[in-house]
């Protein structure tokens, strides 16, 4: 009896659990399989569209690589995304020290105010963004997203930054000055070896917002040559009217795969930034 | 409140400037600041002034109108039903995505057999890139190969030869929107609950369970006050990220079927952008500006919450 109660317990767990998976993972299954049908497999109203119908095929990841400007894509992602961390960086590395210890009640204050602009949405901003993009002659450049992504990155690593300064104690700066450093001396000598935790989840971070961004890159970029991956595949791989799915799939799920590896890697720092600190 | 101070011989140092806090600090916050005003606060108060002018992208005259803009903008059936639509496509999306996310989350906080697998495909959504998320939906809605109509037809709901336009139907594309925007939001619900349901003491929870308390007085009375403030702030923050959001509706539907999805974002790109009448794209911009403002104050007030 006992038993029983127990296996329907079990059983309706796992399958709630399934559901919810499958509910989430489904179009990334729909990506994979996608890519490695055929075509006259992929458009057959007849064919069971869960599974292969004929043997799997790889020539849509051969178009991919070889007819498009898949690769030129990936290689623009790279570019924008190592300039606007390296900019990230340089700006709030120094800006988050700053706030965890020489600005006092007011560094707090300030603090949740660059936070709160990472409220600010592109939606708000891509107007008049665009026009001051081509009064400084950057429209249909790559180098306008390297500018303007940094207006979302800075504030939220100065957040993740702040915090984790705070989290180091600040007689080990202490002792580096009474040892005779000036207070920048302190800093390059003691906290940052002891910061490359935090600034490995930055780099990341800041490469992944940069690679999720569609709105700015949209209503930036029009030729095909500069545009990033996420805002290439989605516009350019539809060739007049029609949708060629196999290597719109096989793109999609090339440049989504080290996204979701990275994001899953770091997700606890970030959810302990974004809710402030909150969960400890 | 200044945490480093140089005393005594090493204030006559040549480096001295260096050693003084209250120099450096500002200095090396200055850089984020100006990047942030210049980039993000500027371009705001010149979205202010488009609003009131004739600006386009073919006339590019700054000729002051008033607030005419805003009552073309005000009059038109279009924009009217733009921001039903846009209050539809928010509270269903957070709806779903919240309860989605507490029951997501109430499963995956318990021990089992591959529960970093499925947590870390439960995160899937949220972590990819919008557009190419986005692409996979939209290729499960097609109009004539969608695998969504071929399930329905093969469990019987519906029958073979009726291909349900998903997005080509205005009420089936307005849920199929907000459908994938709670998708995409689900995760974050997730993550957000179990970081809530792991930082209540299980000391506090034994002590209501020897009191009696029982699930549900558990839930509501104990571990639900003491979240909410985090969960506060995640309910603002996907707020503002769905009512703002103009990528799903974009790439799904372009706003159509007549109008049918369309929401502020992709109204004011539409006519900002592809239409190049800078002032009025401006000014639907500029509702969302209220919206924004109430949610800081939130924001503001449950991180008060918090530290007390």
């Amino acid at each position: 009896m006992r038993l029983t109660k127990w296996l329907i317990g079990e059983g309706s767990f796992y399958a709630a659990v399934i559901t919810l998976v499958t509910f989430a993972a489904f179009p990334f299954y729909w990506m994979l399989i996608t890519t490695f049908k055929t075509d006259a497999d992929l458009y057959n109203l007849k064919s069971n569209p869960y599974w292969f119908n004929t043997a799997p095929t790889l020539e849509h990841l051969r178009y991919l690589f070889q007819e498009t400007l898949f690769l030129h894509w990936l290689y623009n992602t790279a570019i924008i995304g190592v300039c606007v961390v390296a900019i990230t960086l340089v700006v709030a590395l120094p800006a988050g020290y700053s706030l965890a210890r020489m600005s006092g009640r007011g560094g707090e204050s300030l603090g949740i105010g660059i936070f709160l602009t990472y409220l600010v949405p592109p939606t708000l901003l891509f107007l008049p963004l665009s026009r001051v993009i081509s009064a400084l002659g950057l429209q249909d450049s790559l180098w306008s997203l390297v500018l303007v992504y940094p207006t979302f990155t800075i504030p939220f690593c100065t957040w993740l930054f702040m915090g984790f300064f705070k989290s180091i104690p600040r007689e080990i700066e202490e002792a580096a000055i009474v040892d005779g450093c000036t207070i920048i001396g302190a800093f390059v000598k003691t906290i940052l070896p002891l910061s490359v935790p935090g600034i490995l989840t930055v780099i990341i971070f800041a490469f992944t917002l940069t690679m999720q961004e569609f709105v700015y890159a949209l209503t930036f970029i029009s030729s095909s040559d500069e545009k990033p991956v996420t805002l290439g595949v989605a516009t350019d791989l539809v060739r007049g009217d029609i949708f060629y799915w196999g290597e719109l799939m096989a793109a999609a799920l090339i440049a989504s795969v080290p996204v979701a590896i990275a994001y899953n890697l770091f997700l606890d720092r970030f959810i302990s930034g974004i809710t402030g600190g909150a969960v400890k | 409140m200044t945490a480093i101070t140089a005393v005594g011989p090493r204030a006559r140092n040549p480096r001295f400037l260096l050693d003084r806090a209250d120099l450096i600090g500002p200095l090396l916050l200055a850089p984020a600041i100006l990047y942030v005003f210049i980039l993000v606060a500027l371009p705001f108060v010149l979205a202010l002034y488009y609003s009131v002018s004739a600006f386009t992208i073919f006339d590019p005259s700054y000729r002051f109108v008033g607030i005419s803009n805003f009552v073309d903008v005000m009059r038109s059936d279009i924009f009217r039903r733009t921001l039903i639509n846009t209050f539809v496509f928010t509270i269903g999306a957070q709806v779903i995505g919240l309860l989605l996310g507490k029951f997501a989350a109430m499963l995956l906080i318990k021990e089992f057999p591959g529960r970093g697998l499925a947590r870390a495909l439960v995160v899937l959504p949220w972590a990819v890139p919008v557009s190419l998320a986005t692409l996979a939906w939209q290729w499960m809605f097609d109009s004539l190969y969608s695998v969504i109509n071929w399930t329905l037809a093969a469990v019987g709901l519906i029958s073979p030869d009726n291909h349900l336009q998903w997005l080509g139907q205005q009420d089936l594309a307005m849920l199929a929107v907000t459908v994938v925007h709670a998708w995409r939001l689900f995760p974050f619900g997730v993550v957000i609950f179990i970081a809530g349901f792991t930082s209540v003491p299980k000391d506090v929870l034994d002590a209501a369970t020897v009191d009696g308390a029982g699930f549900w007085r558990r839930n509501y009375q104990i571990i639900l006050p003491m979240i909410a403030p985090i969960v506060m702030i995640a309910l603002i923050f996907g707020t503002v990220f769905t009512f703002t959001d103009l990528s799903v509706v974009y790439l799904l539907t372009k706003g159509g079927p007549m109008n049918g999805t369309q929401v502020l974002g992709s109204l004011a790109f539409q006519v900002g952008i592809m239409s190049g009448d800078v002032a009025h794209g401006a000014v639907i911009c500029l509702f969302l500006f209220p919206f924004l403002l109430i949610a800081v104050v939130a924001v503001l007030r449950a991180l008060r919450r918090r530290e007390i």
